[in-house]
């Protein structure tokens, strides 16, 4: 026997409480897995943002048009490496309920602006030549079985053919890969001018352009620049950096970090005190015992590092477990929730538990322990 | 007899109750020889836990000095005092206070935990131990599958397997049938006489009294006359 298993053994007495207690701490670091990978997902676009990519929108809103000839003034500013152009397409497949992040793109300067898109050669290739052919995001290709050559005929929310039909035919040209992990690759990507040719509406108009700057440090510049062009015109601009951009769309999902803290703040207030409490009791119903261990010659550190460690432990065991379970969930997730963004639970996620855990059991722990540690044999055997 | 385990010199004790202090002793002293076995009788209320809390280490004193094996001990620090109680003490409670979640041979181990001996040589300590009280058979039970004789033999184990010089006993039997008291009180008569311990037992029964080399009375804050002259 050693003092670890003097405290596993102390842990496990009450046998129904302590599992019971468990289950509370395991509910709280589940919620708190979750919750967090899924705001990975979702901050992702955030963290992978190039550092020399602008996002030119409408001022008024990015959801607004401007003109396509703002691409070609664009491109002669100072600074300004590369630009290209996208537009939302409001696609689906089939029925609304199969939503698609679906743009319509300048394909060669977009590609070109986004290195951590990966497309084999060939399927590039393939994509660049065929006005009616499309990219599919490897997310969105693995969540509905599509492949390479596969026709795929897509409505759009927004859009109808100038002919009257609400369906655009493609031909998948190929599948677009992340270079790493966390890139989003729920989207999928077409011609624009397959669109401009056929739609109803929205003549020489574009939703928003992206620019690649020479350096990082010419950003400021470039953005005041280009925005100074169109200033006072119908279509006045507002350029941001990607990450900034990106930011700023997240949070369209409302304020997700403050919603994640409420609710994880929420679980954590609710096992502080569980877990608080049952270590008090368990102190308390121990009085008798652990001014006989003082009696025997346990210094009142040894005492106060039992108690804590005890608190530990299970915060230690349920918070492990939880994390586990939300590990295993997240797999679960990937799919279903992949158009939000890359669901991977992160070690980030799993360090920050950690932290938790250790906090639970510190402050769980500390004021029985001290109230262990106080306990006065004298008193406490004069009891009998 | 041989040279003194325990000198009191003039301990005072007193507790404050509100605003009230209620002295216990005044000016007690004390003689312990080494290997002495001594009764210590007396009303309820008498003093007899508090005196054993004294020579224990547990409790300090108001005033006056207590010795133990040459060192006055009454002014160490609390974490001083542990070490003392650890190194120098075993403590036999009435209600054997034994940790009902342990086995025996852990309970025994408990005081082991806090010494620099390792797994092997706590082994066989606490073999011994539960030898010498006749137990090894019952190594593996808990408390609550054991008689309270058992439980009493156990926690005796307990308090001899760091081998300490002086064994404190408060109402050893008290709950006990007259039968296995006495089979409990053969054992510290054993103990004292066979591996040199000093025993101080408090009890209200005579009969155990008799198992002791002496009895003092305690009353009133003082061992009464005829104790002093024995
Ligand atoms: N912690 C304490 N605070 C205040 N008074 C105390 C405390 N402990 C003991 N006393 C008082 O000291 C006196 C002696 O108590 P003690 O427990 O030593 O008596 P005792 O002789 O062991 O009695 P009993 O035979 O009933 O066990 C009693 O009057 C008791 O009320
Ligand atoms: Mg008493």
């Amino acid at each position: 026997m050693t003092l670890i298993d003097l405290v596993r053994k102390n842990l496990f007495r009450k046998r129904l409480r302590t599992i019971l207690t468990l289950v509370a701490i395991f509910v709280a670091f589940v919620i708190f897995g979750v919750l967090a990978t899924f705001q990975n997902a979702i901050n992702a676009g955030v963290e992978v943002a190039g550092a020399d990519r602008l996002i030119t929108v409408n001022r008024i809103n990015f959801t607004l048009p401007m003109p396509l000839a703002y691409a070609t003034r664009v491109a002669a500013v100072p600074g300004v490496a590369r630009v290209a152009h996208a537009e939302w397409f409001g696609g689906y497949f089939q029925e609304p309920r199969n939503f698609l992040v679906a743009f319509a793109v300048d394909p060669k300067n977009y590609l070109d602006i986004y290195p951590e898109y990966i497309v084999p050669p060939a399927q590039r290739e393939a994509f660049l030549r065929d006005k009616t052919s499309i990219l599919v995001g490897k997310s969105v290709a693995e969540q509905f079985g599509w492949k390479a050559g596969d026709r795929l005929p897509l409505k759009s929310n927004i859009y109808t053919q100038k002919n009257g039909s609400d369906t655009w035919d493609f031909t998948i040209a190929g599948i677009v890969a992340g270079n790493e992990a966390r890139v989003d690759t729920s989207f999928v990507m077409f011609h624009y001018q397959y669109l401009a040719d056929t739609r109803s509406f929205g003549d020489g108009t574009t939703g928003w352009m992206i620019l690649k700057t020479t350096d990082a440090k010419e950003n400021a510049r470039v953005m005041r620049e280009v925005d100074a062009l169109f200033a006072n015109s119908a279509f006045e601009t507002e350029t941001k950096t990607e990450q900034a951009f990106n930011k700023a769309f997240a949070e369209q999902l409302g304020d997700l970090g403050f919603i994640v803290t409420m609710i994880v703040g929420a679980a954590f207030a609710t096992i502080l005190l569980i877990v608080g409490n049952t270590m008090m009791l368990t102190v308390r119903e121990r009085t008798n015992e652990i001014a006989v261990m003082k009696t025997i010659g346990f210094t009142t550190q040894r005492i106060f590092g039992l108690v804590l460690g005890e608190s530990m432990l299970l915060a230690l065991i349920g918070g492990l477990l939880g994390i586990a379970f939300a590990w295993l969930i997240s797999f679960a997730m990937a799919g279903p929730l992949s158009r939000f963004g890359p669901i991977a639970f992160s070690w980030d996620t799993a360090a920050t538990a950690f932290v938790l855990m250790a906090v639970l059991g510190l402050l769980t722990g500390l004021i029985p322990a001290i109230r262990a540690m106080n306990t006065d044999i004298v008193t406490a055997l004069g009891r009998k | 007899m041989s040279a003194p385990l325990i000198l009191l010199k003039g301990v005072t004790k007193s507790y404050t109750r509100g605003k009230q202090t209620v002295p216990i002793f005044e000016r007690l002293d004390m003689t312990i020889p080494t290997q002495d076995f001594v009764a210590i009788m007396g009303p309820s209320g008498s003093g007899k836990t508090t005196l054993l809390n004294l020579l224990g280490g547990i409790d300090k004193p108001s005033g006056g000095e207590i010795v133990f094996d040459g060192k006055r001990m009454d002014n160490l620090d609390e974490s001083r005092l542990a070490g003392f109680r650890a190194g120098n003490v075993g403590f036999i409670f009435q209600f054997y206070n034994l940790m009902p979640m342990l086995t025996a041979s852990q309970n025994v181990e408990l005081p082991l935990l806090l010494t620099k001996l390792g797994p092997k040589a706590r082994g066989d300590r606490v073999k011994t131990a539960l030898e010498i009280v006749g137990l090894s058979d019952r190594a593996r039970h808990k408390p609550s599958e054991l008689s309270g004789g058992q439980q009493q033999r156990v926690a005796i184990a307990r308090a001899i397997v760091s081998d300490p010089k002086l064994l404190l006993c408060d109402e050893p039997t008290g709950d006990l049938d007259r039968e296995t008291a006495g089979e409990i009180l053969s054992m510290l008569q054993t103990l004292n006489r066979d591996l040199g311990k000093t025993i101080v037992m408090v009890t209200h029964d005579p009969e155990a009294a008799r198992f002791a080399k002496r009895t003092l009375h305690l009353d009133k804050g003082h061992f009464s006359e005829k104790d002093l002259a024995a």
